[in-house]
């Protein structure tokens, strides 16, 4: 939605002309670099050399199921702990602690879905270098060094990963202020001599150390960060023998592939409220998703660095040799601020591999309810209910179906959310009704920030409950934020958040009804006048500082929102909440956006690596403001953003305050029937889109795929970010550029065919193929050997469709198969966790197609049936025979045409849930 | 599933008592009926192909233009007719058939979805025969106000226009009079300049005269001065005690110094002083005048104090095109000294380089001055009456230069404002001027567009005005506004609306666009 300065809009002028700088993009003095952020650059000024860590190998202790194994730094003597886990599921699990901290140090909560479950390790080897340990049956092993520190896995001879090789283990431990340790060492005394006793064994004394600038204290601009807790940064690397390709850690609004650091800032995961992102460079984002994937055609790894204070990855290439031959190889670096090590190594092999393994962890994508597939209109802001209505009636008019409209900030009674603004929307219920009359639905935005005003409920319970974020001071921490002065509540505090999960009640959160949905913005959490306009990292979350928790924020706000939601339905429906702010595991609660782009031609393209980039880290519900928020879109470039976020995941698009009214029929008759044709599309394709989030729902694969997900052996897909798979069986190549007359789409697979779904000409795989573009194009293509279902009955809205026929598009590949799904089932309950659906599988082979079920435990019934089933590359049947469950045959009548060997067969009719075979002869 | 035909009882008005029955498939029109004959192979109304009979309405779309499906959603581009008896007939899209949301008054659309749709034709024909009824009456009423309009308009035109011709026709004459008057201006100030210029060579031959004697007086009271022991000779000594006359500036008049101004001597009478007072009268300093400031008093003037400065003509509110500067400055005078304090007493060092105020003017002078001054004025009184009379007919034919519509139907509201008042601020609206937006409890205004241009669509040009170019959007446009007009009896704005930012939209009402009204009973009828 929007950044600070401009939606505050005048009134920021008149009140803090000072503070605020007018500027129209990002004003990089705003963020810090590596170097303004003291942690990151004491960090970074550590070179990789020899590591001051030693392993004591003497301690080494294993359980079943955990080994562990104390460190020492050589300089400092401070000891550490080092636990081990091998996990289910092909992973391992590194943690690393202080083994006395002065007082515990954060492990970040809630994000696990349960405590990962653990197998048995088993020590193979053992001498005074080091241990080694076997994890699993194959080949795959971790061998511990014990001079200097080093964890390596490796699989038969090759190393698939090092840990602290380049000796970048930096653990700043826990320590009292210098200058009041005379008034504490009487209190502490007994520890602190209690630790060198222990430390007595070492021939040495520990040497002083010094303390550095920003250790004790931090000063950004004019905002000062006492740190009471002094230096408790962290660091580790991790070196890919191998690789040259690593994906991940969004967010960030550059290339898929993600680029060496050095030379510059490295990529920094902070969430922060953005205004006007610049595309391509590492700076931070909204949110934060602390997971590296590392591929190359042998193997997919993955890293999960978890821990959620302020992050810098640095991303270098080296030389490795590695069985008597040079390769290159990646190295990784972590940089927290403040927590422990806790990292799971993911280590595939295959692409699908590394999405179970984590899935596994921070649970899959939230199965939407089927209408946050379809189209949302969004704008800053529709004024007021006619407003609403004649929008809505414009998309009747126009004939563009749309399922969701959505209301910004500007709705509230003075941005008191919760609340309307009693003139523009005196009667929400029969706004909703109205929409719900069509089968449409509603979002309002509910920011985290609240008011400070004694009048409003809201306020009044958080402040009561004493439910606010501390300062420092202990009183309730404040800043500036949309409605003026506001607080910030706890969502760190699980009764906070099941107190604001109950404020979404129907009798609590008044005029709202069932086809109200959600939207939380500001939840990095945006503050006005704080430090890099989020908040001071001096605030206190009871025994935790913001620091700790920062990048956890925004995922608990949309945590607390959608258990609020599916609690005001006694846990029927599924929710749908929208997020800009997100963290690891913020999949489970819904859809996120890649927050207040603009309105120009490399936002577009930039929102294919950044969703993409995304759903390789579980966050597969993500999309871009279509249209782009700042700035006016030209029509073309409007027209090409719909047919783009027309096969994006989340199709929405969204406009600044102030800029120029765009709903889709303000441009001209043809630019309004290029944008209804592009919509359409997304809804006839929306039962591939619905099976698809199924399935990353119940299995963690990303809707939205990389090309080398499903090549990962080709290498000339490693790098494509122009182009894009749903699922594994739509190629979807968007037209991106001005004035284009063509784009060149790769088409993967050797000895594949893909078929363009508008011509359905065959085209063979494994080739860059040139398709010339008009301004109705939009170029994608469907796998040979796929069955896709739609629905082409495209209706007002998504649930107007729930019963219509399906029409199955078997693609043949060059053997003549094909295989696909249709899921079915009611489109907005939970109750296909209790077996009510329908999941078939489609399969074509011998000219057979046959519809069979791939569960048979479940039920559900609909009204829905198969109306067309059309052929691309067959050839022309003598007959089309039609056999029902109860063994009834029929003929079916059909349509050939040659040119394109399109087979259309007429009217099956059989119910989609239904088991049938279709024969060609 | 599908009902391939429907009976189709259509009663259609009241009035109508004869029930007509005509069968026909499912959403097909009257008119395209001859298309669907039943059981005889249907051929798509594009001619594309050609189908069984049984095909139409049969929930498969086989025609490429939808017609096959009438009355079902198989096609995505075909469309349903519902026949609203009551009402209005119409066609919707045929995806909103059977989608659970009613759209056919009648009902017919949701035939098989379960959706409870009530027929309410009757009822919305009935409002809308109100309601057309009701726009009806104040069309007819808002086209007689409109008539009168249009005939005040050709009357104020015409008189515009009358008036326009009888005033560039006084224009002729005022400037011919302009012209004449200039004529005896100038006959009248050439003996005026003569007198007056005689007039002041008298005085200031006068002057020099004057001068000369009170120099001499000055030099015989500086030798008395000087002459401390009244030997009647000035001494070296003696013109040593004025330190001042030092040419060197030394500190010390030396004797030598002292010599060279007596002219050589040691010291010098009465008649040889002539010639050493040139030589320091430049810096001598009265001994009478180093003691005390007395001076004496100004010269009497009967005139107000001259300012420093000029005059400063800008400041005046006057005219623009104002040229004979010269004239104004006695008239000046009382204006300008009212903003600057006006000194009371002349310093002496001024009073001194003050010239004795000039005698008046002699009796014949004074009368040469009195006449050319009437010319004067009565050329002023002639030009002024002609710039007026300029200005005038260029404000005329601004006014008729604007389009007032086809028939000036909107002249009437050229230099009218209407207002409206909304919770925070009160709208403006100045036809053919400008629109603004106050806030109601204070603030200052903002204007939200200058008169552009009509903004109507090609045939209907004169229902929207487009304002725009007004004060400039924070990070945005500048403001415009488009008024949209709406038949009325009243001429009131209606609604005001901000669509986008900065972008006003407001509803207008004036009889000034209402249509000659048609039967009421046109817009509603009902097919058989």
């Amino acid at each position: 939605m929007a950044a600070p300065i401009d939606r505050m809009g005048l009134l920021l002028v008149i009140l803090l002309p000072v503070l605020f700088s007018i500027s129209h993009a990002v004003d990089r003095s705003n963020f810090k670099t590596c170097d303004k952020s003291a942690f990151c650059k004491r960090q970074r000024d550590v070179k990789p050399g020899q590591s001051p860590y030693r392993a004591l190998l003497e301690t080494l202790e294993l359980s079943n199921t955990r080994l562990t194994l104390q460190l020492i730094n050589d300089n400092n003597k401070v000891r550490l702990l080092l636990e081990l886990y091998r996990l289910q599921g092909n992973m391992t699990r590194v943690k690393i602690n202080e083994l006395k901290p002065l007082k515990p140090r954060y492990e970040v909560p809630d994000v696990l879905v349960k405590d990962p479950p653990t197998e048995p390790l088993s020590v193979l080897d053992r001498d005074e270098n080091g241990v080694v340990l076997s994890l699993g049956a194959d080949s795959q092993r971790l061998i511990i060094s014990a001079r200097p520190f080093r964890l390596d896995i490796v699989d038969g001879p090759n190393v698939l990963l090092s840990i602290n090789s380049r000796g970048l283990l930096v653990f700043e431990q826990l320590r009292l202020r210098k200058d009041t340790k005379s008034e504490t060492d009487s209190e502490g005394g007994e520890d602190v001599e209690q630790n060198v006793a222990e430390k007595g064994e070492e021939e040495e004394e520990a040497k002083e150390e010094e303390d550095q600038p920003g250790m004790w204290e931090e000063t950004f601009k004019s905002h000062s960060d006492g740190k009471p807790n002094g230096p408790t940064s962290i660091s580790l690397d991790f070196s890919f023998p191998g690789v040259e390709h690593v994906y991940g850690i969004p967010e960030h609004a550059d290339t898929l592939k993600l680029k060496s650091t050095e030379g510059g800032d490295p990529y920094r995961l902070y969430n922060l409220d953005v205004f006007q992102y610049e595309l391509n460079n590492p700076m931070a984002l909204y949110g934060a998703v602390p997971v590296l994937l590392s591929h190359t055609a042998e193997r997919t790894m993955g890293i999960f660095w978890l821990n959620a204070a302020e992050t810098w990855v640095d991303i270098g290439s080296s030389a490795s040799v590695q069985g008597g031959s040079e390769k290159s190889q990646t190295d990784v670096r972590w940089i927290s601020e403040s927590g422990i090590i806790d990292v799971f190594v993911m280590l595939g092999p295959r692409p699908t591999d590394v999405f179970s393994q984590y899935a596994s962890l921070t649970g899959t994508q939230s199965f939407p309810p089927l209408a946050a597939l379809a189209y949302h209109q969004c704008r800053w802001n529709y004024n007021d209910q006619e407003d609403v209505k004649a929008v809505d009636d414009g998309f009747d008019e126009h004939d563009i179906p749309y399922d969701f409209i959505w209301l910004d900030i500007e709705h509230t009674d003075g941005k008191r959310y919760f609340t309307w603004d009693p003139l523009k929307f005196s009667q929400p219920r029969e706004m909703l009704q109205n929409l719900m009359d069509k089968k449409r639905k509603m979002v309002t935005i509910v920011d985290p920030h609240i008011k400070v005003d004694s009048g409003y409920k809201i306020h009044k319970e958080i402040s009561s409950k004493g439910f606010y974020i501390k300062n420092k001071d202990g009183g309730d921490y404040e800043g500036w934020c949309w409605p003026g002065n506001a607080g910030y509540p706890d969502f760190t505090k699980p009764e906070m958040r099941a107190w604001w999960a109950s404020m979404f009640a129907y009798d609590q959160y008044e005029g709202s009804m069932e086809n109200l949905y959600t939207w939380n913005d500001m939840n990095e959490p945006s503050v006005f006048n704080g430090p890099e306009v989020t908040m001071h990292k001096d605030a206190v979350h009871g025994a935790w500082e913001h620091r700790d928790v920062h990048n956890l924020y925004g995922f608990y706000v949309q945590m607390a929102t959608a258990q609020g939601l599916i609690q005001r339905s006694g846990g029927v429906e599924r929710p749908f909440v929208l997020t800009r702010a997100f963290f690891a595991g913020s999949q489970r609660y819904g859809a996120v956006w890649t927050g207040d782009n603009a309105a120009e031609w490399g936002h577009l393209k930039m929102s294919i690596p950044m969703c993409l980039s995304l759903g390789l880290v579980g966050i597969s519900f993500c999309g871009a403001d279509v249209g782009g928020f700042f700035k006016t879109p030209s029509p073309e470039l409007l027209v090409r953003w719909y047919q783009a976020g027309a096969y994006q995941p989340f199709f929405r698009a969204h406009a600044h305050l102030d800029t120029p009214r765009r709903e889709p029929w303000l441009f001209g008759p043809e630019n309004t029937a290029l944008i209804r044709e592009a919509v359409r599309q997304r809804y006839t394709l929306l039962p591939y889109w619905y099976q698809l989030f199924y399935h990353a729902h119940r299995t963690g694969q990303p809707v939205m795929r990389p090309l080398w997900v499903e090549y990962p052996e080709n290498a000339a897909t490693f790098a494509i970010e122009d182009e894009f798979l749903l699922g594994k069986d739509l190629l979807v190549h968007p037209v991106t550029d001005e004035g284009s007359r063509g784009v060149t789409a790769y088409l993967p697979g050797d000895g594949e065919v893909w078929y363009d779904v508008h011509t359905y000409k065959k085209h063979q795989g494994n080739q860059n193929l040139y398709i010339p573009v008009t301004m109705n194009s939009i170029p994608v293509f469907q796998r040979g050997g796929s069955v896709i279902s739609r629905k082409e009955r495209v209706r007002r809205s998504s649930l107007c469709m729930q019963d219509d026929p399906y029409t199955l598009y078997v693609a043949v590949s060059a053997q003549g198969t094909a295989e696909g799904e249709l899921y079915i089932d009611d489109g907005h309950t939970f109750n296909y966790e209790k077996q009510q659906f329908i999941h078939r599988r489609l399969t074509f082979a011998e000219g057979t197609l046959s519809s069979s079920n791939l569960s048979p435990d479940s039920q559900f019934s609909t009204a829905s049936w198969i109306e067309r089933v059309v052929f691309m590359g067959v050839t022309k049947p003598n007959t089309a025979t039609l056999r029902t469950a109860d063994g009834s045959e029929s003929a079916l009548e059909f349509e050939f045409d040659p040119s394109s060997e399109l087979l259309s067969l007429r009217k099956p009719g059989v119910n989609a849930g239904a088991e049938w075979t279709i024969q060609l002869r | 599933m599908s009902c391939a035909y429907l009976l189709l009882g259509i009663s259609i008005c009241v009035s109508f008592a004869n029930a007509v029955e005509v069968q026909r498939p499912r959403g097909v029109p009257l008119s395209k009926r001859q298309f669907y004959e039943e059981n005889k192979p249907f051929t798509c109304l594009d001619g594309s192909r050609t189908i069984p009979f049984d095909r139409v309405n049969d929930d498969y779309c086989d025609c490429k233009d939808g017609s096959d499906e009438p009355g079902t959603a198989a096609c995505p581009n075909g469309s349903f007719h519902c026949t609203n008896a009551g009402y209005k007939p119409t066609f919707i899209p045929s995806s909103r058939i059977n989608d659970g949301i009613c759209d056919c008054c009648d009902t017919t659309d949701e035939y098989n979805s379960g959706a409870s749709c009530q027929n309410t034709c009757r009822e919305m024909g009935r409002q809308e025969r109100e309601t057309l009824q009701k726009l009806a009456e104040i069309a007819k009423e808002g086209f007689l106000l409109k008539q009168q309009l249009i005939t005040e308009a050709k009357k104020q035109h015409e008189e515009k226009q009358g008036k326009i011709t009888e005033m560039q026709t006084n224009r002729r004459t005022m400037e011919e009079k302009v012209e004449a008057l200039r004529t005896v201006k100038e006959v009248a100030e050439q003996p005026e300049k003569e007198a007056k210029e005689s007039h002041l060579k008298a005085w200031e031959d006068q002057k020099a005269i004057i001068q000369a004697e009170k120099e001499k007086a000055k030099m015989a009271e500086a030798f008395l001065e000087l002459d401390d022991d009244a030997d009647g000779y000035v001494s070296v000594a003696e013109l040593q005690s004025h330190m001042e006359l030092d040419p060197d500036s030394d500190g010390a008049l030396t004797d030598a110094e002292a010599q060279v101004l007596l002219g050589g001597s040691d010291k010098v009478d009465t008649s040889s002083f002539e010639s050493a007072w040139d030589n320091i009268k430049d810096k001598y300093i009265s001994e009478a005048q180093a003691d005390s400031a007395a001076v004496d008093p100004p010269a009497e003037d009967n005139r107000p104090p001259v300012p420093d400065n000029e005059p400063y003509h800008d400041d005046e509110p006057v005219d623009e095109d104002d040229e004979n500067e010269d004239d104004d400055e006695d008239d000046d005078y009382p204006e300008e000294d009212s903003d600057k304090p006006i000194p009371s007493v002349h310093t002496p060092e001024k009073n001194e380089q003050d010239e004795e105020a000039m005698p008046p003017y002699d009796a014949q002078t004074q009368t040469l001055i009195d006449a050319a001054q009437k010319t004067r004025d009565d050329f002023d009184e002639a030009e002024r009456a002609l710039r007026e009379v300029d200005d005038q007919i260029k404000s005329i034919e601004k006014e008729l230069s604007f389009d007032f519509g086809p028939s000036g139907e909107f002249t009437y509201l050229y230099s009218q404002c209407y207002e409206l008042p909304t919770s925070e601020y009160i709208y403006r609206l100045c036809p053919f001027n400008r629109v603004s937006q106050k806030p109601k409890y204070g603030g200052s205004e903002t204007n939200l567009g200058s008169w552009g241009s009509w903004a109507g669509s090609e045939d209907s040009k004169y229902m929207v005005m487009k304002y725009e170019h007004g004060t400039g959007c924070w990070q945005g446009p500048n403001r415009s506004t488009t008024v949209k007009l709406i038949c009325g009896k009243e001429t009131v704005v209606l609604s005001t609306s901000e669509p986008s930012r900065c972008e006003y939209q407001m509803e207008f009402t004036t009889p000034a666009v209402c249509q000659e009204p048609v039967s009421p009973d046109a817009g509603l009828h009902t097919e058989l």
